[in-house]
């Protein structure tokens, strides 16, 4: 009997491990592999396919030496900063707003979370037709009789980098919305009723509890925003090509056109490495901070 | 690419009982599916089975992508649509065989113009079967643009500039163009061929030399470039080529840089050649010449001697005259080879062919730029990059010269 209860004791202590087992195996592969797949390549002088000759940091020397690296950086600096923080402004503002017991809350939630539910390629194609000015929102205008109007943002290569965060702030910030929602709804009313009582004003409540408590809230926002910013290929691609010229060229769609279409597969091996270097740069402090207040 | 190589594993070849040949490629539009329909039809009367494994995406870059992945997954398909130095770096990578048998028993050599071999007769060997020919330094011209300002079409850049203010005076755009990478880099060959010539476009875009990318042709084959910015519409970037050549069906623009594919739309919308729009190559200052890009299906190494066999049967295909015919008439480009009858063709095709076989014996047939046959991927890729930058902005030629030569030092 006990070698039978043993038995049944390892089963119930392994299988948990076998179950996870093929997933984490298959992560490991996939994920870790071919990130060190990805640094060995950076390191080699590929060219169509892979091939193992060491050539050092040369990718990386070119690398930076390519204006449309430059770019590339230049865009994604402005790109993520302007996204992020009106990301967070305008999902703040519309959760405070939706957070006041309005009628219709039910309604209003997912209209605002739905954009969500679309693929960047959609966004970037509808907003492409939306602000074309030769079919959408300037030539509405000019036909309703608004003839000086004009919006050409998206065909101007200083402007065009600023379309791409209309849509993308567009599609997040609802998303952004629900999790500031769900923070504000996990505040303790106690706390707030005691304010009021000391004669706090609305204004002084949000800017002094209520905003400082949805600290969490406001890491993970930045850290999805963050992520996405660095990875935002498939709405540049539908909404702008990379164009006017080159001017909205961002890492990703370098990453892929060096790799892929120009046999240049150490150049963009390495420009892989950079981007992976760069969320990890974002994502590790964020990991830190979190697991260190959890032992706390 | 990770999804792809696990389906590419997954399907690897099964044992066919009869010769079968899988055909990878990225002719998804309606002209140039029909136009494969033609080779597809010849191959299974044959008794040859056909896979079809298109990737869709005009430019090829997608399918390229697959390819990589099949071929890092050691599962290559037995012919792929591929181009110019694409071709001879597989080539290089000993990846593809050939039909040297059949192209001797067949005849080849005398049947292909020489600019056709540099292409698919790599080190001695045939490693790729073409399909067709195309011209990419045309202008497709509206007739009734023409008509209303009651000018003749122009055969000099300097007739076609001073066209230009007429066209605006008029309300139509002289020039229609679709601002996207690309179709920048097959406008600024056009005029690096028609401006520069023929000397000048071998010595700067094959021998990528130096002082010539700096040197002032280069900077007059750009300020013509300057010229042409200055006749598109402002809402041009972004815009698709087809959308283009529709601004100059409907008589909206009155001329479109483009390659010979353009024809297909113009066909579609039901136009005739002479009666409704020109199709005239780029005016040229320096003697003739005539940019081409060729299509080919590429025949990877295979070793069950069924694939072997499908592999022969769809070059011989590719290569018969009435396949040659029939694919050419749906894609709207020329037959590859020279030595056939093109009185079944239209007006277009038939000019396009004589021009074709004038330079080639000239040695003016030059490889197309854009279409990576004259340089590597790497190089047209640099390049487009300074090209569309001085499309698209207000840099002078000679500042754009300066970052051509740049860019092109650094990719080689």
């Amino acid at each position: 009997m006990a070698t039978k209860a043993d038995f049944r004791t390892t089963l119930q202590d392994w299988l948990p491990k076998l179950v996870l087992a093929p997933s984490f195996a298959v992560t490991l592969l996939f994920v870790y592999g071919f990130i060190l797949f990805t640094v060995v390549l950076s390191f080699t002088g590929s060219k169509m396919l892979p091939r193992y000759d060491w050539v050092g940091f040369e990718n990386y020397e070119k690398l930076f030496a390519l204006p449309a690296w430059t770019t590339a950086i230049t865009n994604i600096a402005i790109f993520a900063t302007l996204y992020i923080v009106i990301c967070t402004v305008i999902g703040l503002m519309l959760a405070i707003f939706l957070d006041q017991k309005i009628r219709g809350e039910g309604m209003l939630r997912p209209i605002y979370l739905y954009p969500m539910a679309l693929s960047f390629i959609v966004t970037g194609t509808a907003w492409k037709w939306f602000l074309d000015p030769g079919i959408g929102l300037e030539r509405i205008m000019h036909q309703w009789g608004w003839e000086s109007f004009s919006f050409t943002w998206i065909k101007d290569g200083e402007m065009a980098l600023y379309t791409i965060v209309i849509a993308a702030v567009w599609q997040t910030s609802g998303f952004v919305m629900a999790m500031f929602l769900a923070g504000l709804r996990g505040i303790d009313n106690e706390i707030l009723k005691a304010a009021q009582i000391d004669g706090a004003s609305n204004w002084q409540l949000y800017r002094r509890i209520v905003i400082p408590l949805l600290r969490p809230a406001f890491l993970s926002a930045f850290v999805i925003l963050s992520h996405l910013a660095i990875k935002s290929y498939d709405l540049v691609i539908a909404l702008t090509g990379g164009g006017p010229g080159r001017a909205t060229e961002m890492p990703a769609t370098f990453m892929y056109s060096y790799t892929f279409t120009r046999n240049q597969m150490g150049i963009g091996a390495s420009s892989a490495v950079i981007m992976l270097m760069t969320i990890a740069a974002i994502m590790v402090p964020y990991l830190y901070a979190e697991l260190k207040e959890k032992k706390a | 690419m990770r999804a792809l190589s696990i389906t590419a594993l997954l399907l690897a070849t099964p044992a066919f009982a009869e010769p079968s040949v899988e055909v990878m490629h990225f002719w998804t539009s309606g002209g140039e599916a029909a136009a494969l329909g033609a080779v597809r039809d010849k191959v299974v009367a044959e008794g040859v089975a056909w896979t079809d494994a298109p990737v869709a995406g005009g430019g090829g870059d997608q399918a390229k992508t697959a390819l990589q992945a099949r071929i890092a997954s050691g599962n290559p398909p037995a012919a792929m649509l591929m181009l110019g130095q694409t071709i001879t770096d597989w080539a290089a990578e000993g990846m593809l065989g050939n039909v040297d048998a059949l192209a001797s028993a067949q005849g080849w050599d005398a049947a292909l113009p020489q600019a056709v071999k540099d292409w698919t007769k790599i080190d001695g060997h045939y490693v790729s079967v073409p399909t067709n020919v195309h011209r990419t330094d045309m202008i497709w011209a509206s007739k009734a643009a023409f008509d209303k300002i009651g000018a003749a079409y122009p055969t000099t850049w300097e007739e076609l500039n001073a066209l230009a203010p007429k066209f605006v005076e008029a309300g139509i755009i002289p020039l229609a163009h679709g601002g996207q990478a690309w179709q920048e880099a097959y406008m600024f060959e056009a005029v690096a061929a028609g401006v520069g010539g023929a000397e000048f476009y071998r010595k700067a875009l094959i021998d990528l030399d130096d002082s010539t990318l700096r040197g002032p042709e280069m900077i007059a084959v750009l300020a013509q470039m300057a010229e042409l910015r200055g006749m598109v519409d402002p809402n041009f970037p972004g815009r698709d080529w087809n959308l283009a050549s529709s601004m100059v069906i409907n008589g909206e623009a009155a001329m479109q840089i483009m390659g010979d594919w353009a024809k297909g739309e113009f066909t579609n919308a039901g136009k005739k050649p002479g009666d409704d729009y020109a199709c005239i190559p780029v005016p040229k200052a320096k003697g003739d010449a005539f940019v081409y890009l060729v299509n080919s299906l590429s025949l990877f190494t295979q070793t069950d001697p069924d694939l072997i066999k499908g592999q022969e049967v769809l070059a011989s295909a590719i290569m018969d005259a009435s396949v040659q015919i029939a694919f050419n008439q749906a894609k709207g480009a020329i037959p590859a080879r020279t030595d056939i009858d093109l009185s079944a063709m239209d007006v277009c095709a038939q000019a396009t062919s004589t021009a074709l076989a004038a330079n080639d014996a000239g040695g003016t047939a030059l490889p197309t730029f854009a279409g990576t046959h004259a340089a590597n991927a790497a190089v047209v890729g640099a390049a487009t990059d300074a090209i569309t930058a001085f499309f698209n902005s207000d840099q002078t030629p000679e500042e754009a010269a300066t970052a051509l030569a740049d860019a092109i030092a650094a990719a080689r």
